[in-house]
């Protein structure tokens, strides 16, 4: 499902994020990524969703060489993808429920099947009896939920989670990640990149352990 | 095809919703596009009316040749028959002087006055329809039928017609180049209003984008915008033209009574009205289009 190989990222100014990473991870898959921050986790998970693009090697989605798309293609490819931002990205100029519209509304569903998919999505993360609230509005770990129903909404076969848990309590965390299993169980590829050590403890996920850049 | 209609009416509610939202600063830029607008559609408005008159007075051209008092009756006949030949005259008239006089009595009621005159002081004239051509070869006309035998003066009676068609050629090219820079004014409005826009709007744009958002998703509300308000404009400048004919029209119905004409502006025809409207559309659009284009690139992420 996704397949990196030998894949380098050097930003401008010449900090190298990644050196020569290659992995694969099957479809159905949950992954997680680990390291220390500035091991290159974003970079990674960037990469996928071609918001940034690799100096060398390939990196495959769907068997798709994405650091070869063109322009006009990304958002068919992003539309494949559930995103969940480390820094959120929610807009804070309309309601929960208009949040997690927008994708639906960027791929033109009609309005009544996207109103039953917004209402499910936010079913999912528990956040249904807040669709009128504004995003201000709700807990650090509401709008980590809000970020999820978003990235899930349109049903992507790939879900990518940035440090969901970043900045969560122990118990917001847990709640987030059994939501993620959850996806997992119904066969999404879920790639989660973390530093929480709490989070990875006792499960047994398969982990990329990135360190500077490279793949331990 | 109705799911992609019902897509864009979303969309186009959507701007109007944000127009309505700001009810001043939207205002502002309507009534800006407007006057901008009613300036140059106002002058062509005015022009069309002069042109119209012109039209009228000058739908053809004539000559009249006012022969020697003392020509004689063959005389005439041979100029009848050189007239009717000539190359570059469409058909002659002759108005005999009896004739000529009968009309001035009719026409003018001065009849009492006439009547007391001793012998009629009027020649006998043709009346010369020349072909259609330019002011140039007309008065050439005019010069070489003066010269022909038995002829005292040959009159072109619409000479100040041309010169008045020349005078709006000219009124024309103003209204071209006020309207040219006009529009350059409303798209640079435009472009403005929607920067500002796209200034705002950044956090919305960049997570489209994230999201799978193609650029013509992102740019269709600008567009939509643009043209809204554009069109918004148009209506405004033909509201502005056609409320200041009606009060032009007061003060010209009284000023033509006292001139026993029946002289009204008329407004902008319909075809007129709507290529304003169009035209003002366009142009919202283009400087949407143009402002999009420069400054949705400078959002991340490509």
């Amino acid at each position: 499902m996704i397949s990196f190989n030998q894949v380098h990222k050097r930003y401008p100014g010449g900090y190298e994020a990644l050196k020569g990473v290659s992995f694969d991870i099957a479809e159905g898959e949950m992954v997680f990524v680990t390291g220390h921050s500035g091991a290159g986790k974003s970079t990674l998970l960037k990469l996928i969703a071609a918001i940034e693009r690799p100096n060398s090697g390939s990196v495959l989605v769907n068997n798709q060489n994405v650091g070869a798309l063109k322009g006009g293609a990304l958002p068919y490819l992003r539309r494949n993808l559930g995103i969940i931002f480390q820094d959120h990205k929610l807009l804070f100029d309309r309601s929960v429920f208009d949040n997690v519209l927008l994708p639906l509304q960027i791929c033109g569903f009609d309005h009544r099947e996207s109103a039953k998919r917004v209402r499910a999505a936010l079913d999912k993360v528990g956040l249904l009896k807040r669709e009128k609230a504004n995003p201000i509005a709700l807990s650090g770990g509401e709008q980590q939920r809000l970020c999820i129903a978003r990235a899930i909404v349109n049903r992507p076969a790939i879900l990518l989670a940035d440090e969901p848990t970043g900045n969560l309590d122990a118990d917001y965390a847990r709640e987030i990640m059994a939501i993620f299993s959850s996806f997992h169980q119904v066969g999404a590829t879920l790639l989660i990149s973390t530093h929480d050590e709490s989070v990875l403890q006792d499960s047994g996920v398969r982990r990329l352990i990135l360190k500077e850049g490279v793949l331990q | 095809m109705t799911r992609a209609f019902a897509l864009h009416l979303g969309v186009l509610r959507a701007v109007l919703r944000r127009m309505f939202a700001s009810k001043l600063a939207g205002f502002l830029n309507i009534l800006v596009i407007g006057i901008a607008l009613s300036l140059p559609a106002g002058m062509y408005m005015l022009l069309q009316n002069a042109q119209g008159l012109v039209a009228q007075l000058s739908d053809a051209p004539q000559i009249s040749l006012f022969l020697e008092m003392n020509a004689k009756a063959e005389d005439v006949d041979r100029l009848h028959q050189q007239l009717a030949q000539h190359p570059a005259v469409a058909g002659v008239g002759f108005v005999a002087r009896a004739q000529a006089l009968e009309q001035l009595k009719q026409s003018t009621g001065l009849s009492d006055l006439i009547s007391g005159l001793e012998q009629n002081p009027l020649p006998d004239a043709f009346v010369v329809h020349p072909k259609p051509g330019d002011a140039q070869s007309l008065d050439r006309l005019r010069g070489e039928l003066a010269k022909l035998p038995g002829v005292k003066e040959a009159q072109l009676d619409s000479a100040w017609a041309y010169k008045l068609e020349a005078l709006l050629k000219f009124g024309r090219m103003g209204v071209l180049i006020l309207a040219s820079l006009l529009s350059l004014a409303l798209i640079a409005v435009t472009f403005n209003t929607i920067r500002l826009q796209i200034l705002t709007q950044h956090d919305e744009i960049e997570v489209a984008k994230l999201i799978g958002a193609t650029d013509g998703f992102i740019r269709r509300p600008f567009l939509y915008f643009g043209a809204t308000q554009g069109l918004l404009g148009g209506i405004m400048a033909w509201f502005i033209v056609t409320v200041s004919l009606l009060l032009l029209n007061g003060q010209l119905g009284a000023l033509a009574q006292l001139y026993a004409s029946q002289f009204m502006l008329h407004p902008l025809s319909f075809g007129d009205s709507l290529s304003l409207l169009l035209f003002s559309v366009y142009l919202g659009w283009l400087g949407a289009w143009l402002s999009v284009a420069r400054h949705l690139s400078q959002i991340g992420p490509r």
